[in-house]
């Protein structure tokens, strides 16, 4: 009997609770010590359409979803019709009993052996409960009934998140959840083979996406302003922040636009606060002029970039990587940002805090480029895995007020360097008086034409660009080092890489997977050398010119000779990676 | 206390002989050392036109910013350290064109900085377009002849004062010391203020010159019978008085909790004083709230 390796989907409507529902349900099995990945798929609408949560679980940590749905919670005919071409042969649909589905769908689902589990929700939650709107916590309920999961886990979640709305809905809900859970425990579980027992012994786990990973890494950072304008899937980190404001010590703006929220940001960081501006792309696009401001005046300040795909409105809810070589050259004129794209939760947690160390260490925009897959999908992670002991503060050539008490001479604000970075002082010293200035200027901050002038300050920005590659980290190898294929990518393609490398790699070694976190300045050398050691080159984006392969060429002049692409507005499955290598290695 | 000479700038300013904004400048300074305002104690943010190189021009913190987008850039760096005095300057086409949003924004949040507006009614430094402060029927080289500019001047004031402003005032070039006084009273108040400065450009505008201003011009405290700031209505009727008679002085002062003092994480500490490091203990503490 298959223990503890499953995935959920529930399916519905906006509207119908699908949301909550799985949030709560995946954070009972997390509590009995299992691993969760959480993948989330929803419209640009709020009421209607089709939206799912898909629940992976397992005894091992998992970083990714697997197209493979064991039990679908099907709120809607549309769920089933939907998604039981995902379920294999033993697989269950639990849906109310009341539901109308064609007999042509259910005829179909009978050909794949897929079993129908019917149970009356509705029934169980109007009579009970007391209300319809309860069908969401019997379907979830129903769902641990099935497969066995100890009922004191849905107990304790439906206390945590009715607790607030009083005994009496706490009361209600756990009438109904029992119902159901017992329903489904008699009526189908010894029919089905997928269970889920607790962990004895587990640790104690997070569970959270990657806005909220990123999030809390800008808190550890010291970020202490965040302004934006809401725009999935980036405002959420924005909500967050605004939540957590009193606590710890933020000014958080929600403003009239993103033209506002960058320059907010620019003007917090030119007098000294680590400042946040989280968005997507479109939001970006509003933003550039002043980025190329904070690139002119050197103002450290970090965007965070949530990507959707585009162009325009584009598919406001779904995953793209399209904005890379946009961030590396947006605004007008050439000067230094850094870009970073995390590909983990773990990875978008030292983010948050790194970003801020290279905008104040380099006095310069800082983008971090998450993507929509990695900032709406929920995993496990033992709290050591975001390690605070690691978060560092650097502030770089920044003056202290008692460097510029002992200050002898006049100070400079963008005093000529090696280096390119000059010494930083905020305002508000007598000795340090000058004009952050847009306009091109001397080391003093006087606007400035002369042919000198611009030949020094710009060769003095552009000089960061070497120095800042410095701390720019060299791309991460996963998999064997003798597998001839090196599958290159980005961002948060290295969670469903790294599931697709133990399903290509079972047998023998077969792929390898260079994933690239630190995008600008280009670590060439590094990537280079490890694309040097690869037999069959494969370039894995969720995008369709294989934007991370054209500066793979641009800046080392190596072309990938493959690539695996997705622009549905989709993530990859690791199975889509797995085919994709399989085409090429046949081919 | 500084004196003008401690505000002096490195370099002179390259305005036009004759322009506003040298008054504008000597208000300013006048305005630092009749209410003892040190350089460092105050951030000029600027926009982008021929009024915006001011802090060039003295002895100042200045951040010379983008068009437009001077109050909100402004804002965050009140925002992050509401201990300096923030005061934007810029022109009509900066302030009430591409960044009129913003100035209804920051009146209505009544965020604690002052807006000094060089509304000379025509763009200067791109030599010569009509501004949106343009009276109907101006003609140039973007609203030529026969009809001039087609649309309706904005009303800064009236704006403003709708939005929620909490100090609207207009001074005028030609009367630094009178200008100087409404800028050090707006640097006092609580609260978001605009000034509309009348502010000839002596090259592009031959309408609205010193002459025109000078017959026109009226200080409202001196007007038979008084005047009281606190009315909002009167001060809305003086803000949409334009002609014959053109109202300067302050239109209108009220107190209003400003937008920081909402603000429980700013109530000690500026979040620049607050620094960098945030507690390991009360992170790992909020770990839990993911668990």
């Amino acid at each position: 009997m298959p223990k503890n390796d499953l995935t959920f989907l529930l399916g519905g409507e906006a509207g119908q609770g699908i949301e909550s529902s799985a949030t709560g349900f995946a954070k009972a099995i997390a509590h009995a010590g299992l691993h969760i990945f959480d993948l989330r798929d929803y419209r640009s609408r709020i009421r209607g359409g089709h939206n799912f949560a898909q629940i992976r679980v397992s005894a091992e940590p998992v970083t990714s979803h697997r197209e493979t749905v064991h039990v679908l919670l099907a709120m809607t005919e549309e769920a089933v019709r939907r998604h039981y071409p995902q379920i294999p042969a033993g697989g269950a649909i639990l849906y109310d009993e009341a539901m109308p589905v064609e007999d042509a769908i259910w005829e179909a689902v009978q050909a794949r052996g897929i079993q129908r589990f019917p149970v009356p929700l509705r029934k169980i939650a109007e009579e009970i409960g007391g209300a319809a709107v309860m069908m969401n916590t019997a379907a979830t309920a129903a769902a641990a009934g099935v497969t066995q999961f100890p009922f004191s886990y849905i107990e304790e979640i439906i206390r945590v998140n009715f607790g607030k709305r009083g005994e009496a809905m706490v009361s209600a809900n756990l009438k109904v959840a029992d119902a159901a859970y017992r329903y489904a425990l008699e009526h189908y579980a010894a029919g089905f083979d997928h269970t889920i027992e607790p962990i004895p012994g587990a640790p104690p786990r997070m569970l959270l996406n990657g806005n909220e990973a990123f999030a809390f890494g800008a808190v550890a950072g010291g970020c202490r302003f965040a302004a934006g304008y809401p725009m999935t899937p980036g405002s959420p980190v924005l909500e967050w922040l605004a939540g957590h404001a009193n606590q710890y010590g933020l000014v958080v703006k929600h403003t009239e636009d993103e033209i506002a929220a960058i320059c907010m940001a620019v003007g917090a960081g030119h007098v000294g606060a680590r400042a946040l501006v989280p968005t997507s792309g479109g939001g970006f696009s509003l933003m550039v002029e002043a980025l190329g401001f904070a690139g002119m005046s050197e103002t450290p300040v970090v965007i965070y970039n949530a990507q959707r795909p585009g162009p325009s409105t584009g598919l406001p809810t779904r995953q793209e990587q399209g904005d890379l070589l946009f961030s590396l050259w947006a605004s007008q004129g050439e000067f230094l940002r850094v870009v970073l794209a995390p590909g983990t939760h773990e990875e978008a947690f030292e983010a948050g805090w790194r970003s801020f160390n290279l905008a104040e260490t380099y006095q310069t925009p800082v983008i971090v480029l998450g993507d929509h897959f990695l900032a709406t999908s929920s995993r496990t992670l033992e709290p050591e895995a975001l390690d605070l002991s690691a978060v560092k503060v650097e502030r770089g050539k920044l003056l202290s007020p008692a460097e510029l008490d002992a200050l002898e001479g006049e100070y400079y604000r963008y005093a000529i360097t090696e280096d390119g970075v000059s010494p930083r002082a905020v305002p508000g010293h007598p000795k340090a008086v000058y004009v952050g200035e847009g306009n091109e200027h001397d080391y003093q901050g006087r606007i400035a034409e002369e042919i000198e002038d611009r030949v020094a300050l710009n060769a003095k920005r552009l000089r960061k660009l070497e120095t800042a590659r410095q701390s720019m980290r060299p791309p991460k190898r996963y998999g064997p080092a003798e597998a001839p294929v090196m599958l290159v990518g980005w961002g948060s393609t290295v969670m469903p890489a790294l599931e697709a490398l133990r399903i290509l790699n079972a047998e023998r070694p077969t792929a390898q997977y260079l994933h690239i976190t630190d995008v600008w300045p280009f670590p060439a050398e590094a990537v280079a050398q490890a694309l040097g050691e690869a037999r069959v080159t494969i370039a894995v984006e969720n995008n369709a010119l294989g934007q991370m392969a054209r500066l793979i060429r641009q800046e080392t002049g190596i072309r990938l000779e493959h690539f695996i692409s997705k622009y549905d507005g989709r993530p990859f499955s690791p199975e889509y990676i797995v085919r994709g290598v399989r085409e090429v290695l046949h081919a | 206390m500084p004196s003008m000479k401690d505000l002096q700038g490195r370099d002179r300013p390259t305005w036009c002989p004759g322009c506003g904004d040298h008054g504008v400048l000597n208000a300013v300074k006048l305005a630092m050392v009749n209410y003892n305002i040190e350089p460092h104690q105050l951030l000029i943010v600027t926009g982008i036109g021929c009024g915006s190189k001011l802090p060039q021009y003295m002895w100042v913190n200045g951040l010379h910013t983008l068009h437009g987008r001077d109050i909100p850039i402004a804002t965050g760096a009140k925002l992050a350290n509401h201990k300096l005095y923030v005061m934007t300057v810029s022109g009509d086409g900066n302030t009430y064109g591409m960044g009129l949003s913003h100035l209804l924004h920051a009146a209505r949040r009544n965020i604690n900085i002052t807006s000094v507006v060089q509304n000379n009614q025509v763009y200067g430094l791109t030599k010569g377009q009509y501004s949106p402060t343009s009276e109907t029927g101006t003609v140039t080289k973007t609203s030529p002849p026969p009809a001039g500019a087609i649309e309706q001047p904005v009303r800064p004031l009236a704006l403003a004062l709708i939005a929620g402003a909490t100090f609207v005032a207009r001074g005028f070039a030609k009367d630094p010391r009178y200008l100087a006084d409404i800028i050090g009273k707006a640097l006092m108040h609580r609260g978001y203020a605009l000034i509309d400065v009348l502010q000839p450009c002596v090259t592009f505008n031959r309408v609205n010159t010193y002459d025109w201003y000078s017959e026109r011009v009226y200080k409202v405290e001196e007007q038979p019978g008084g005047y009281d700031p606190t009315d909002f209505a009167a001060a809305l009727e003086k803000a949409q008085e334009w002609g014959d008679r053109i109202p300067i002085g302050i239109l209108y002062q009220v107190e209003r909790p400003t937008y920081e003092d909402h603000l429980p994480a700013i109530q000690e500490h500026s979040l620049v004083e607050l620094g960098v490091h945030r507690d390991t203990a009360e992170l790992e503490r909020l770990k839990r709230e993911f668990m």
